[in-house]
């Protein structure tokens, strides 16, 4: 088992270092760079020449990246050029935010889905069963930001329930709660579907086994034999999917910031990336590769505590 | 493993799934707002102590702005968008008046040598820091120095300030600055920010200047906050409001439903063609944008550098529909390089000259060697509504002559880097302002060599007739030698001069005071509650 962690571990950093050169050479090619939103349009060849000249811009892209690699292995993340601030600051500012989303998306996952994948294995057949299974298609099958902008629709238009205005944290917690919880069904929504759909199978699965016959005949209802034998094996795969969901939740989270407003990590990605702050981009892409790359991990990890049968590839 | 061990296990893995959800959830209320807030005013001024209690709810305001503000440094202040914000905080040794000229504000006079190079500033008295401290001759000489490079490698953070050649103080309350070409217009450079001596590596964080609101707080693409500056100079224009909020919106109809639900107070530049969503319900205002709006022309380009293809795509296009189109027909048509607020020098029938006449267009054209018309591409900032919308009809309207123009959107920093500094491109449709309002900054720059001459226009007497109208020194004399270099852009159609576009300022029945000024200034200190 630790040999194969080693090589996972390897593999983690191996990826991510792959990640921080793509976008890096990415950055190197495209046009525009970031003295037009810094300085402005007006700016004379010899601003440019010196802000580029304090900020490296001036030396080789390899360089650069080097430069940059070293710093950041020393925890140094550097500045952002457009905002007066260290990359640091900005990206944890920013990371709060979307942490607290995703946190809250992770809640309403487990929340929906454990009990309706519970239930339609329960009454397999039965109309919650077919309700369950025809949502959950449905649900599965709309991308998390169309599901914002739908959400948005019904409650702030239609209802006029939800008020289309984030609330900062430190001006107002249950207000911003209150704010978050829709975003964070958008993103949750999907997932939620795909995990009560493993679930109410991998339940299924289990309950034809021979061991649940035996549970049986010991004398189990159909209620203890669910709850003390086929959970438990059921729950395998269901753990390390959402494990894993974790790195797909902060990556949806970028595109439904974009649709409620929110100002987190994924808005700062995005206008960092047209306003060419290279290091805070650099910084995002990093740290988001690393949740799911991370994640990934977990669930790997998870999957062999559970699963002892996997033990010792 | 046990059984036992491994049901313990899993239970431990259910709850620490559990443990870590709740966790997301409360994990970030334990910030507190110093934490959180990016940068905070840590001021000595009573005041600043008291900005955690909130001021009277019916004295504040919230102002949406759609551009994140980004770096604060006000003598960097690259984006309109920053500077119009900004200016409720500081002050320079003059400050922009409404109608566009400069009052005096640090500084309570100045005189100007005979020659015009030699500028100097008396300070005035009593004029405090948003940190309690009276401004010093010592502070200010900093300032400038410091807008002329001083922290920056010797690269003038203001471009205008290269022109300087020495800033001395003189007794203990005049400020000298020496140029090194005369210049009436520097005057207008001088908005630049006073701040505190040695400021300079914190003043983005901790923003204090002498204007009538203080710094409170900004955090990146949320909000900036400030509040009424008690000590403020000029009492008689003290700030009405106790605090405003300047909150950063994403886009235009989240402005529209920001207004809608309260949440937003003030909306400076919407759109035009939002005007029917809030009519009814706010006290809307309509104002030209002060730039000019048209299909840039790159005149270094084939067929762009003929003279008679210029004229007759300027004859085939419909520039009132375009108005209507784009601008519900509320934008002024400039027909040259001036908008219409440079009262002084707006030629209003200039924009006469080139009535739509399709079979004259053709005939030019033929002339020209394009009797079948050609193809171009108009490369344009996608972000701008207005300018793509513009461009559309603009592609329509050539049709009719032969001339098949292809859109390009770019993304903006594409659009700087390729098109505005790099001339790599066919036409754009953009609007171009004057940074320092004057209608010389309007001109200069179709000057041949002008840096910031994109379109690369080229003339001899255009060049000659600017020389001599920066060299005059007589007013009557200089402004009929713009006015000459304005009619020569028109006739050479150095581009397809279209409008000053309009946007509309729209805020809550209950606010009044606002004011226009011909730049880009949100002022404040002078909107209040009925």
């Amino acid at each position: 088992m630790g040999k194969a962690l080693l090589k996972r571990g390897g593999l983690l950093i191996g990826t991510m270092l792959l990640v921080s050169v793509l976008a890096f050479t990415a950055f190197s090619v495209i046009p525009g760079d970031p003295t037009g939103s810094v300085l402005g349009t007006e700016a004379t060849d010899e601003q440019i020449a010196t802000f580029r000249a304090q900020n490296g811009l001036d030396l080789p892209v390899w360089q650069r990246y080097w430069d940059w690699l070293t710093d950041f292995v020393t925890g140094d993340f550097g500045d952002s050029y457009k905002y007066d601030m260290t990359v640091a600051e900005l990206v944890v500012t920013q990371a709060k935010v979307t942490l607290v989303m995703a946190g809250i998306a992770f809640a309403l996952i487990v929340a929906i889905s454990l009990p309706l994948g519970l239930i339609a294995a329960r009454h397999q057949g039965g109309i919650v069963d077919k309700l369950v299974t025809v949502l959950s298609q449905v649900a599965m099958s709309v991308p998390n930001f169309v599901m914002g902008i739908g959400l948005l629709f019904l409650f702030a238009v239609v209802l006029s329930w939800f008020r289309p205005e984030y609330v900062p944290i430190e001006e107002d917690l249950a207000g911003h709660l209150r704010f978050m919880v829709l975003p964070a069904l958008a993103v949750a929504l999907p997932k939620s579907a795909m995990t009560v759909k493993l679930l109410r199978g991998s339940i299924l699965g289990e309950m034809g086994q021979d061991y649940i016959r035996t549970a049986y005949s010991k004398g189990n209802s159909q209620g203890s034999a669910l709850w003390r034998h086929v959970l438990r094996n059921a729950m395998i795969p269901v753990v390390t999917f959402l494990a894993m969901a974790i790195g797909d939740i902060m990556a949806g989270s970028i595109v439904v910031e974009q649709v409620f407003g929110i100002p987190g990590l994924g808005r700062m990605l995005i206008s960092s990336i047209g306003n060419r702050d290279y290091p805070v981009v650099q910084a995002i892409v990093v740290l988001l590769a690393a949740v799911v790359v991370g994640c990934n991990f977990l669930a790997d990890l998870l999957y062999r505590i559970m699963d002892p049968r996997i033990d010792g590839r | 493993m046990p059984k036992f061990v491994k049901r313990a296990l899993l239970l431990l893995v259910v709850f620490a799934m559990l443990a870590a959800s709740l966790c997301g959830c409360t994990g970030g209320t334990q910030s507190t707002p110093d934490e959180s807030q990016a940068v905070s005013n840590s001021g000595s001024d009573p005041s600043a102590a008291q900005s955690g209690e909130l001021p009277p709810v019916g004295n504040s305001v919230t102002v949406g702005i759609a551009q994140d503000l980004s770096n604060l440094d006000p003598q960097l202040a690259a984006t309109a968008g920053i500077r119009e914000v900004l200016f409720n905080i500081f002050e320079g040794l003059v400050k922009a008046s409404p109608d566009g000229s400069v009052t005096p504000a640090v500084a309570s006079d100045y005189k100007l040598s005979e020659d015009g190079a030699t500028y100097t500033f008396t300070l005035r008295e009593g004029v405090t820091f948003h940190n309690g401290k009276t401004v010093t001759v010592e502070d200010v000489v900093y300032s400038l120095e410091r807008c002329a490079g001083s922290e920056n490698d010797g690269t003038p953070l203001v471009s205008a300030f290269s022109n300087v050649s020495s800033i001395e103080a003189s007794g203990d309350n005049q400020v000298v600055i020496t140029l090194a070409e005369p210049s009436t217009e520097f005057i207008n450079s001088l908005t630049a920010a006073i701040i505190p001596k040695d400021s300079g590596a914190t003043i983005a964080t901790d923003l204090i200047g002498t204007g009538p609101f203080q710094f409170v707080s900004y955090a990146p693409q949320d909000n900036l906050v400030m509040e009424k500056y008690d000590g403020y100079w000029n009492q008689e224009k003290a700030a009405s409001l106790d605090k405003v909020t300047f909150k950063i919106v994403a886009d235009e109809n989240a402005m529209v439903v920001g207004l809608k639900s309260g949440t937003l107070d003030l909306v400076v530049h919407l759109p035009n063609t939002l005007l029917k969503e809030v009519e009814n319900d706010f006290t809307v205002r309509q104002n030209t944008m002060n730039i000019v709006q048209a299909l840039y022309l790159n005149n270094a380009v084939e067929p762009f550098d003929n003279e008679q293809v210029r004229q007759a795509m300027y004859y085939a296009v419909n520039v009132d529909e375009i108005i209507e189109f784009v601008c519900s027909g509320a934008g002024v048509a400039t027909g040259t390089s001036m908008y219409p607020n440079q009262q002084q020098y707006f030629m209003p029938e200039l924009a006469e000259n080139y009535q739509q006449d399709v079979e004259k267009a053709k005939e030019l054209l033929a002339q020209a060697g394009y009797p079948d018309g050609f193809s171009m591409t108009m490369t344009v900032p996608s972000n701008y509504p207005q300018h793509m919308d513009t461009a559309q009809v603009l592609i329509e309207q050539l049709k009719a002559v032969g001339i098949n123009a292809e859109l390009v959107p770019v993304e903006w920093q594409t659009w700087v880097d390729d098109v505005y500094r790099g001339r790599n491109y066919e036409s754009t449709v953009c609007g171009i302002a004057a940074d320092d309002m004057t209608a010389r900054e309007m001109l200069v720059r179709y000057m041949s060599d002008n840096r910031k001459n994109f379109i690369a226009f080229s003339d001899a007497e255009y060049d000659d007739v600017m020389t001599r109208a920066m060299a005059s020194t007589d007013d009557a004399e200089q402004t009929g030698l713009y006015k000459r270099a304005e009619e020569i852009l028109n006739e050479k159609a150095a581009s397809l001069w279209i409008q000053d576009a309009c946007e509309l300022a729209v805020m809550n029945p209950a606010l009044d005071g606002f004011t226009f000024y011909r730049t880009y200034v949100i002022d404040m200190s002078v909107v209040r509650y009925k």
